[in-house]
Protein backbone atom coordinates (compact mmCIF):
# COMPACT_ATOMS: atom_id res chain seq x y z
CA UNK A 1 0.00 0.00 0.00
CA UNK A 2 2.82 2.37 -0.50
CA UNK A 3 3.66 4.03 -3.97
CA UNK A 4 6.13 2.49 -5.59
CA UNK A 5 9.71 4.99 -6.14
CA UNK A 6 9.12 7.93 -8.90
CA UNK A 7 10.97 10.82 -9.92
CA UNK A 8 8.63 14.48 -8.39
CA UNK A 9 8.25 17.30 -10.60
CA UNK A 10 6.45 20.38 -9.25
CA UNK A 11 6.46 22.82 -12.09
CA UNK A 12 5.23 26.30 -11.92
CA UNK A 13 3.66 27.02 -15.39
CA UNK A 14 1.95 25.22 -18.28
CA UNK A 15 5.01 25.59 -20.39
CA UNK A 16 6.86 23.98 -17.87
CA UNK A 17 4.85 20.78 -17.76
CA UNK A 18 4.87 20.43 -21.47
CA UNK A 19 8.07 20.96 -21.51
CA UNK A 20 8.36 18.04 -18.91
CA UNK A 21 5.72 15.67 -20.55
CA UNK A 22 8.63 16.37 -23.72
CA UNK A 23 11.60 15.36 -22.26
CA UNK A 24 10.33 12.75 -20.39
CA UNK A 25 9.11 9.14 -21.24
CA UNK A 26 7.41 7.62 -18.65
CA UNK A 27 5.62 10.80 -16.94
CA UNK A 28 2.09 11.27 -15.39
CA UNK A 29 0.56 14.26 -14.23
CA UNK A 30 -1.09 14.35 -10.59
CA UNK A 31 -4.20 16.22 -11.01
CA UNK A 32 -6.01 16.48 -7.28
CA UNK A 33 -4.58 12.81 -6.77
CA UNK A 34 -8.07 11.22 -5.65
CA UNK A 35 -8.04 8.77 -8.22
CA UNK A 36 -3.76 8.35 -9.16
CA UNK A 37 -2.94 8.63 -5.68
CA UNK A 38 -5.13 5.42 -4.59
CA UNK A 39 -3.86 4.02 -8.01
CA UNK A 40 0.35 4.69 -6.76
CA UNK A 41 -0.68 3.31 -3.40
CA UNK A 42 -2.34 0.30 -5.08
CA UNK A 43 0.76 -0.29 -7.61
CA UNK A 44 -1.61 -0.26 -10.41
CA UNK A 45 0.25 2.94 -11.56
CA UNK A 46 3.71 3.30 -11.26
CA UNK A 47 5.58 6.28 -13.50
CA UNK A 48 8.68 6.92 -13.62
CA UNK A 49 8.06 10.76 -13.55
CA UNK A 50 5.09 12.20 -11.34
CA UNK A 51 4.69 15.78 -12.67
CA UNK A 52 2.30 17.46 -9.89
CA UNK A 53 -0.02 20.16 -11.25
CA UNK A 54 -0.81 21.34 -8.00
CA UNK A 55 1.78 24.46 -8.12
CA UNK A 56 0.31 25.98 -11.24
CA UNK A 57 -1.30 29.13 -10.44
CA UNK A 58 -2.58 29.47 -14.06
CA UNK A 59 -4.89 26.34 -14.12
CA UNK A 60 -7.16 27.43 -11.64
CA UNK A 61 -10.41 29.17 -11.91
CA UNK A 62 -13.67 29.96 -12.81
CA UNK A 63 -14.26 32.44 -15.44
CA UNK A 64 -17.64 33.90 -17.38
CA UNK A 65 -16.76 34.72 -20.95
CA UNK A 66 -19.50 35.63 -23.25
CA UNK A 67 -21.55 32.53 -23.29
CA UNK A 68 -19.54 30.05 -21.74
CA UNK A 69 -18.32 29.11 -18.29
CA UNK A 70 -14.58 28.39 -18.65
CA UNK A 71 -13.30 26.19 -15.63
CA UNK A 72 -9.37 25.91 -15.27
CA UNK A 73 -8.48 22.14 -15.44
CA UNK A 74 -6.79 22.12 -11.92
CA UNK A 75 -10.04 24.05 -10.42
CA UNK A 76 -11.37 21.85 -7.14
CA UNK A 77 -14.41 20.18 -7.25
CA UNK A 78 -15.23 22.13 -4.25
CA UNK A 79 -14.72 25.73 -5.76
CA UNK A 80 -17.13 24.57 -8.22
CA UNK A 81 -20.03 23.06 -5.59
CA UNK A 82 -19.72 26.74 -4.05
CA UNK A 83 -19.37 28.79 -7.60
CA UNK A 84 -22.09 31.36 -8.16
CA UNK A 85 -21.31 31.25 -11.77
CA UNK A 86 -21.63 27.75 -12.12
CA UNK A 87 -24.73 27.48 -10.13
CA UNK A 88 -26.20 30.54 -12.12
CA UNK A 89 -25.19 29.63 -15.65
CA UNK A 90 -24.47 26.01 -15.86
CA UNK A 91 -26.68 24.52 -13.09
CA UNK A 92 -26.44 20.82 -14.20
CA UNK A 93 -22.44 20.85 -13.10
CA UNK A 94 -24.00 21.74 -9.85
CA UNK A 95 -25.90 18.95 -9.89
CA UNK A 96 -23.71 16.36 -10.86
CA UNK A 97 -20.70 17.61 -8.45
CA UNK A 98 -23.89 17.12 -5.31
CA UNK A 99 -23.11 13.54 -5.96
CA UNK A 100 -19.52 13.75 -6.64
CA UNK A 101 -17.34 12.29 -3.78
CA UNK A 102 -16.83 13.61 0.33
CA UNK A 103 -16.03 17.01 1.07
CA UNK A 104 -12.71 15.24 1.84
CA UNK A 105 -12.00 14.21 -1.80
CA UNK A 106 -13.90 17.52 -2.96
CA UNK A 107 -11.71 19.80 -1.01
CA UNK A 108 -8.74 18.01 -3.24
CA UNK A 109 -10.11 16.33 -6.28
CA UNK A 110 -10.45 18.38 -9.87
CA UNK A 111 -12.61 18.86 -12.24
CA UNK A 112 -10.33 18.27 -15.07
CA UNK A 113 -8.61 14.99 -13.13
CA UNK A 114 -11.88 13.60 -12.82
CA UNK A 115 -12.73 14.50 -16.51
CA UNK A 116 -9.71 13.27 -17.84
CA UNK A 117 -9.47 9.78 -15.75
CA UNK A 118 -12.85 8.93 -17.39
CA UNK A 119 -14.03 6.36 -14.25
CA UNK A 120 -16.95 4.63 -16.14
CA UNK A 121 -18.73 5.84 -12.59
CA UNK A 122 -17.42 9.73 -12.49
CA UNK A 123 -20.45 11.71 -12.41
CA UNK A 124 -18.32 15.04 -13.98
CA UNK A 125 -17.54 13.10 -17.18
CA UNK A 126 -21.44 12.59 -17.86
CA UNK A 127 -22.29 16.12 -16.94
CA UNK A 128 -19.76 17.15 -19.76
CA UNK A 129 -21.20 15.07 -22.30
CA UNK A 130 -24.69 16.28 -21.51
CA UNK A 131 -23.47 19.92 -22.13
CA UNK A 132 -21.85 19.98 -24.93
CA UNK A 133 -18.40 20.84 -22.88
CA UNK A 134 -15.23 21.71 -25.04
CA UNK A 135 -12.02 20.58 -23.63
CA UNK A 136 -9.11 22.50 -24.12
CA UNK A 137 -5.78 20.61 -24.19
CA UNK A 138 -2.13 22.44 -24.52
CA UNK A 139 0.87 20.26 -25.37
CA UNK A 140 4.53 21.48 -27.92
CA UNK A 141 2.01 22.38 -31.16
CA UNK A 142 -0.01 24.64 -28.91
CA UNK A 143 -3.59 24.77 -27.86
CA UNK A 144 -6.38 22.46 -29.94
CA UNK A 145 -10.12 22.31 -28.62
CA UNK A 146 -11.73 18.52 -28.73
CA UNK A 147 -15.41 17.95 -28.11
CA UNK A 148 -16.04 15.98 -25.39
CA UNK A 149 -17.75 13.59 -27.90
CA UNK A 150 -14.23 12.71 -29.28
CA UNK A 151 -12.20 12.60 -25.95
CA UNK A 152 -12.84 9.19 -24.26
CA UNK A 153 -10.66 6.72 -26.34
CA UNK A 154 -10.75 3.58 -24.28
CA UNK A 155 -11.57 2.72 -20.63
CA UNK A 156 -10.04 5.38 -18.63
CA UNK A 157 -8.28 6.67 -21.15
CA UNK A 158 -8.62 9.93 -22.91
CA UNK A 159 -7.72 11.12 -26.50
CA UNK A 160 -5.05 13.45 -25.90
CA UNK A 161 -1.74 12.87 -26.62
CA UNK A 162 1.18 11.81 -24.20
CA UNK A 163 2.64 15.61 -24.23
CA UNK A 164 -0.58 16.98 -23.66
CA UNK A 165 -2.44 18.44 -20.74
CA UNK A 166 -6.05 19.92 -20.21
CA UNK A 167 -5.66 23.48 -19.58
CA UNK A 168 -9.30 24.37 -19.62
CA UNK A 169 -13.01 23.26 -19.86
CA UNK A 170 -15.49 25.62 -22.21
CA UNK A 171 -19.30 24.99 -20.24
CA UNK A 172 -21.90 27.04 -22.50
CA UNK A 173 -24.20 28.76 -20.18
CA UNK A 174 -27.75 27.52 -20.32
CA UNK A 175 -30.73 28.79 -22.47
CA UNK A 176 -33.76 31.07 -20.88
CA UNK A 177 -36.25 28.53 -19.52
CA UNK A 178 -33.67 26.13 -19.22
CA UNK A 179 -33.62 22.57 -16.67
CA UNK A 180 -31.69 19.93 -15.93
CA UNK A 181 -30.94 16.99 -13.80
CA UNK A 182 -28.68 14.85 -12.55
CA UNK A 183 -29.90 11.58 -11.10
CA UNK A 184 -27.87 8.27 -10.12
CA UNK A 185 -28.05 4.89 -8.18
CA UNK A 186 -25.43 3.19 -6.20
CA UNK A 187 -25.61 1.65 -2.68
CA UNK A 188 -24.12 4.40 -0.89
CA UNK A 189 -24.86 8.21 -1.42
CA UNK A 190 -21.39 9.55 -2.68
CA UNK A 191 -20.15 6.55 -4.01
CA UNK A 192 -19.18 6.25 -7.74
CA UNK A 193 -22.79 5.99 -9.70
CA UNK A 194 -23.48 2.51 -11.08
CA UNK A 195 -25.77 4.33 -13.50
CA UNK A 196 -26.23 7.69 -13.92
CA UNK A 197 -28.41 9.98 -15.90
CA UNK A 198 -28.04 13.97 -16.79
CA UNK A 199 -30.47 15.94 -18.72
CA UNK A 200 -30.25 19.73 -19.93
CA UNK A 201 -33.30 21.03 -21.66
CA UNK A 202 -34.86 24.39 -22.52
CA UNK A 203 -38.71 25.20 -23.49
CA UNK A 204 -39.84 26.83 -26.65
CA UNK A 205 -41.05 30.36 -26.46
CA UNK A 206 -43.37 30.49 -23.87
CA UNK A 207 -45.40 26.52 -24.16
CA UNK A 208 -44.41 23.58 -22.40
CA UNK A 209 -42.71 22.14 -25.84
CA UNK A 210 -38.97 20.80 -25.09
CA UNK A 211 -36.92 22.75 -27.91
CA UNK A 212 -33.80 21.50 -27.06
CA UNK A 213 -32.62 18.42 -25.26
CA UNK A 214 -29.61 17.02 -24.34
CA UNK A 215 -29.29 13.41 -22.46
CA UNK A 216 -26.23 11.69 -21.45
CA UNK A 217 -25.62 7.95 -19.26
CA UNK A 218 -23.18 6.95 -17.59
CA UNK A 219 -22.10 3.19 -15.89
CA UNK A 220 -23.02 1.80 -19.10
CA UNK A 221 -19.93 1.46 -21.30
CA UNK A 222 -16.21 3.46 -20.99
CA UNK A 223 -17.60 6.57 -22.18
CA UNK A 224 -20.98 8.41 -21.37
CA UNK A 225 -23.27 7.74 -24.13
CA UNK A 226 -25.31 10.68 -25.85
CA UNK A 227 -28.96 9.20 -26.48
CA UNK A 228 -29.30 11.21 -29.71
CA UNK A 229 -32.62 9.37 -30.85
CA UNK A 230 -34.36 10.12 -27.61
CA UNK A 231 -33.71 13.98 -28.10
CA UNK A 232 -34.59 13.75 -31.45
CA UNK A 233 -37.71 12.12 -30.92
CA UNK A 234 -38.50 14.25 -27.69
CA UNK A 235 -37.62 17.70 -29.30
CA UNK A 236 -40.46 19.77 -30.11
CA UNK A 237 -43.36 18.42 -28.03
CA UNK A 238 -44.01 18.70 -24.09
CA UNK A 239 -43.30 16.23 -21.81
CA UNK A 240 -45.87 13.03 -21.39
CA UNK A 241 -46.33 9.76 -20.44
CA UNK A 242 -46.09 8.36 -24.05
CA UNK A 243 -42.69 10.70 -24.73
CA UNK A 244 -41.25 9.12 -21.63
CA UNK A 245 -42.81 5.72 -23.26
CA UNK A 246 -40.39 6.68 -26.27
CA UNK A 247 -37.05 7.48 -23.84
CA UNK A 248 -37.35 4.10 -21.96
CA UNK A 249 -37.79 1.99 -25.21
CA UNK A 250 -34.91 3.39 -26.53
CA UNK A 251 -32.46 1.92 -24.32
CA UNK A 252 -33.34 -1.59 -25.61
CA UNK A 253 -31.41 -0.98 -28.22
CA UNK A 254 -28.11 0.10 -26.22
CA UNK A 255 -25.84 -2.72 -25.14
CA UNK A 256 -25.34 -2.04 -21.22
CA UNK A 257 -22.30 -3.42 -19.44
CA UNK A 258 -22.81 -5.73 -16.91
CA UNK A 259 -20.93 -7.47 -14.33
CA UNK A 260 -22.59 -10.29 -12.15
CA UNK A 261 -23.71 -8.03 -8.99
CA UNK A 262 -25.07 -5.38 -11.78
CA UNK A 263 -26.07 -7.10 -15.02
CA UNK A 264 -27.15 -5.15 -18.26
CA UNK A 265 -30.78 -5.62 -18.12
CA UNK A 266 -30.77 -4.72 -13.93
CA UNK A 267 -28.33 -1.34 -15.05
CA UNK A 268 -31.40 -0.72 -18.15
CA UNK A 269 -33.99 -0.82 -15.83
CA UNK A 270 -32.50 1.32 -13.14
CA UNK A 271 -31.60 3.66 -16.25
CA UNK A 272 -34.87 3.45 -17.17
CA UNK A 273 -36.38 4.98 -13.69
CA UNK A 274 -33.91 7.61 -13.69
CA UNK A 275 -34.40 9.04 -17.26
CA UNK A 276 -38.03 9.67 -16.26
CA UNK A 277 -37.06 10.62 -12.94
CA UNK A 278 -34.40 13.57 -14.47
CA UNK A 279 -36.36 14.49 -17.61
CA UNK A 280 -39.60 15.06 -15.28
CA UNK A 281 -37.54 17.30 -12.51
CA UNK A 282 -35.23 18.94 -15.57
CA UNK A 283 -38.67 20.13 -16.94
CA UNK A 284 -40.05 21.64 -13.78
CA UNK A 285 -37.19 23.36 -13.38
CA UNK A 286 -37.31 24.88 -16.86
CA UNK A 287 -41.10 25.29 -16.36
CA UNK A 288 -40.26 27.60 -12.99
CA UNK A 289 -37.30 29.30 -14.51
CA UNK A 290 -37.61 32.54 -16.24
CA UNK B 1 16.81 5.46 -6.93
CA UNK B 2 15.35 7.51 -4.07
CA UNK B 3 13.75 10.45 -5.03
CA UNK B 4 14.38 13.14 -1.84
CA UNK B 5 12.89 16.25 -0.99
CA UNK B 6 13.37 19.10 1.49
CA UNK B 7 9.74 20.12 2.83
CA UNK B 8 8.68 22.66 5.61
CA UNK B 9 5.30 23.16 6.66
CA UNK B 10 3.30 23.98 10.27
CA UNK B 11 2.21 21.27 11.99
CA UNK B 12 0.06 21.91 14.44
CA UNK B 13 1.24 25.02 14.62
CA UNK B 14 4.58 24.31 14.65
CA UNK B 15 7.20 24.50 12.49
CA UNK B 16 8.70 21.54 10.92
CA UNK B 17 11.11 21.02 8.39
CA UNK B 18 12.36 17.36 7.19
CA UNK B 19 13.54 16.01 4.07
CA UNK B 20 11.35 13.18 2.80
CA UNK B 21 10.77 10.20 0.25
CA UNK B 22 8.76 12.05 -2.39
CA UNK B 23 6.99 8.79 -2.89
CA UNK B 24 5.51 9.38 1.23
CA UNK B 25 1.98 10.13 1.82
CA UNK B 26 1.00 12.90 4.40
CA UNK B 27 -0.26 10.39 6.84
CA UNK B 28 2.73 7.99 6.85
CA UNK B 29 4.74 11.42 6.93
CA UNK B 30 2.78 12.34 10.31
CA UNK B 31 3.06 8.77 11.54
CA UNK B 32 6.59 7.92 10.90
CA UNK B 33 8.36 11.04 10.20
CA UNK B 34 6.91 13.14 13.23
CA UNK B 35 5.19 10.34 15.39
CA UNK B 36 1.78 11.50 15.61
CA UNK B 37 0.25 8.83 15.60
CA UNK B 38 -3.39 9.94 16.21
CA UNK B 39 -3.99 9.80 12.36
CA UNK B 40 -5.09 6.73 11.69
CA UNK B 41 -4.33 4.82 7.92
CA UNK B 42 -6.95 2.45 7.74
CA UNK B 43 -7.41 1.63 3.44
CA UNK B 44 -4.83 3.82 2.30
CA UNK B 45 -6.72 4.52 -0.80
CA UNK B 46 -8.99 7.07 0.28
CA UNK B 47 -11.97 5.13 0.60
CA UNK B 48 -12.23 5.03 4.43
CA UNK B 49 -11.72 8.10 5.93
CA UNK B 50 -10.04 7.65 8.96
CA UNK B 51 -6.88 9.54 7.92
CA UNK B 52 -8.77 12.91 7.22
CA UNK B 53 -6.56 15.92 8.66
CA UNK B 54 -7.02 19.64 7.89
CA UNK B 55 -4.64 21.08 5.15
CA UNK B 56 -5.10 24.67 5.65
CA UNK B 57 -7.92 24.62 7.26
CA UNK B 58 -10.00 21.89 4.88
CA UNK B 59 -10.59 18.17 5.15
CA UNK B 60 -8.21 15.94 2.90
CA UNK B 61 -7.45 12.44 3.36
CA UNK B 62 -3.82 11.84 4.27
CA UNK B 63 -3.31 8.97 2.25
CA UNK B 64 -4.43 10.66 -0.70
CA UNK B 65 -1.72 13.40 -0.58
CA UNK B 66 2.18 13.54 -0.94
CA UNK B 67 4.63 14.92 1.93
CA UNK B 68 5.79 16.75 -0.63
CA UNK B 69 2.26 18.20 -1.32
CA UNK B 70 2.08 19.45 1.69
CA UNK B 71 5.36 21.67 1.39
CA UNK B 72 4.52 25.39 2.27
CA UNK B 73 1.21 24.07 3.93
CA UNK B 74 -0.66 24.25 7.53
CA UNK B 75 -1.78 20.89 8.47
CA UNK B 76 -4.02 20.03 11.89
CA UNK B 77 -3.91 16.69 13.26
CA UNK B 78 -6.18 14.97 15.75
CA UNK B 79 -3.18 15.89 18.26
CA UNK B 80 -3.64 19.74 17.26
CA UNK B 81 -7.15 19.14 18.81
CA UNK B 82 -5.32 19.58 21.86
CA UNK B 83 -7.13 18.47 24.50
CA UNK B 84 -6.64 15.80 28.07
CA UNK B 85 -8.51 13.33 29.18
CA UNK B 86 -10.06 15.59 31.55
CA UNK B 87 -11.05 18.50 29.19
CA UNK B 88 -12.31 17.16 25.85
CA UNK B 89 -12.54 19.01 23.16
CA UNK B 90 -16.78 19.85 22.65
CA UNK B 91 -16.82 17.83 19.32
CA UNK B 92 -14.70 14.73 21.40
CA UNK B 93 -17.01 15.62 24.91
CA UNK B 94 -20.22 15.03 22.55
CA UNK B 95 -19.12 11.98 20.66
CA UNK B 96 -18.28 10.68 24.18
CA UNK B 97 -21.56 11.24 25.47
CA UNK B 98 -23.44 9.84 22.44
CA UNK B 99 -21.50 6.81 21.87
CA UNK B 100 -20.18 8.16 18.92
CA UNK B 101 -17.07 5.47 19.11
CA UNK B 102 -16.21 2.17 20.22
CA UNK B 103 -12.81 1.25 19.17
CA UNK B 104 -12.06 4.20 17.79
CA UNK B 105 -9.96 3.74 15.05
CA UNK B 106 -12.33 6.59 12.77
CA UNK B 107 -12.62 8.55 15.54
CA UNK B 108 -9.47 10.85 14.30
CA UNK B 109 -11.02 11.67 10.95
CA UNK B 110 -14.46 11.58 12.41
CA UNK B 111 -13.22 14.78 14.78
CA UNK B 112 -11.58 16.52 12.04
CA UNK B 113 -14.39 16.39 9.39
CA UNK B 114 -16.68 17.66 12.68
CA UNK B 115 -13.86 20.61 13.45
CA UNK B 116 -14.56 21.57 9.35
CA UNK B 117 -18.51 21.30 9.43
CA UNK B 118 -17.78 22.92 12.74
CA UNK B 119 -16.06 26.21 11.26
CA UNK B 120 -17.91 26.13 7.90
CA UNK B 121 -21.50 25.94 9.71
CA UNK B 122 -20.64 29.00 11.39
CA UNK B 123 -23.34 28.85 14.05
CA UNK B 124 -26.02 28.10 11.38
CA UNK B 125 -27.92 25.25 12.24
CA UNK B 126 -27.67 21.86 10.11
CA UNK B 127 -30.27 19.42 9.13
CA UNK B 128 -29.64 15.73 9.52
CA UNK B 129 -29.46 15.43 6.19
CA UNK B 130 -26.71 17.59 5.71
CA UNK B 131 -24.54 16.35 8.66
CA UNK B 132 -24.87 13.07 7.55
CA UNK B 133 -23.99 14.13 3.85
CA UNK B 134 -20.64 15.67 5.15
CA UNK B 135 -20.05 12.90 7.65
CA UNK B 136 -20.40 10.10 4.84
CA UNK B 137 -16.61 10.33 3.79
CA UNK B 138 -15.93 8.52 6.87
CA UNK B 139 -16.31 4.76 7.49
CA UNK B 140 -17.24 3.48 11.08
CA UNK B 141 -17.51 -0.30 11.52
CA UNK B 142 -18.08 -0.56 14.93
CA UNK B 143 -20.90 1.76 16.16
CA UNK B 144 -23.48 2.35 13.51
CA UNK B 145 -23.70 5.63 12.70
CA UNK B 146 -26.30 6.84 14.90
CA UNK B 147 -24.00 7.66 18.09
CA UNK B 148 -21.91 10.05 15.83
CA UNK B 149 -24.81 11.64 13.96
CA UNK B 150 -26.32 12.38 17.51
CA UNK B 151 -23.14 14.25 18.39
CA UNK B 152 -23.25 16.22 15.21
CA UNK B 153 -26.69 17.17 15.78
CA UNK B 154 -26.27 18.14 19.38
CA UNK B 155 -23.64 20.45 18.37
CA UNK B 156 -24.78 21.91 14.92
CA UNK B 157 -28.18 20.40 14.66
CA UNK B 158 -31.66 22.23 14.95
CA UNK B 159 -32.26 22.29 18.81
CA UNK B 160 -33.90 18.82 20.71
CA UNK B 161 -33.13 16.50 17.27
CA UNK B 162 -30.95 14.18 18.53
CA UNK B 163 -32.29 10.59 18.36
CA UNK B 164 -31.37 8.96 21.58
CA UNK B 165 -30.19 10.75 24.74
CA UNK B 166 -26.75 11.47 25.63
CA UNK B 167 -25.27 8.88 27.94
CA UNK B 168 -23.28 10.11 31.11
CA UNK B 169 -19.94 8.66 30.82
CA UNK B 170 -17.10 9.12 33.78
CA UNK B 171 -14.34 9.68 32.83
CA UNK B 172 -12.95 9.32 36.36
Amino acid sequence: MKAPVFTYHAPRSVQEVIDLLTTHEDARVLGGGQSLMAMLNLRVAGPEHLIDLGRVPELVGIEERSDIILVKAMTTQRNVEHSELVRRHVPLLGHAIDHVGHQQTRNRGTVGGSICHLDPGAELPVAAAALDAVLVAQGPQGRRRIDFADFPADYLTNAMEADEILVEIEFPKVLPRSGSAFMEFNLRPADFAIVSVAVQLSLAGDSDSIERLAIAIGGISYAPIRLTGVEAALAGRPLDIESLRTAVTVLSDIDFDGDDLYPPEYRRDICGVLIERALKAATERAGASQ
Amino acid sequence: MTDLRDIRLVVNGRAVERTVETRMHLGDFLRKELKLTGTHLGCEHGVCGACTVLVDGMSARSCLMLAVQADGREIQTIEGVGTTPEELHPIQAALSRHHGLQCGFCTPGVVMTMIEMQRESAGRSLEEAEIRHLLSGNLCRCTGYQGIVDAALELFGPKGSTVNPPTKISHG
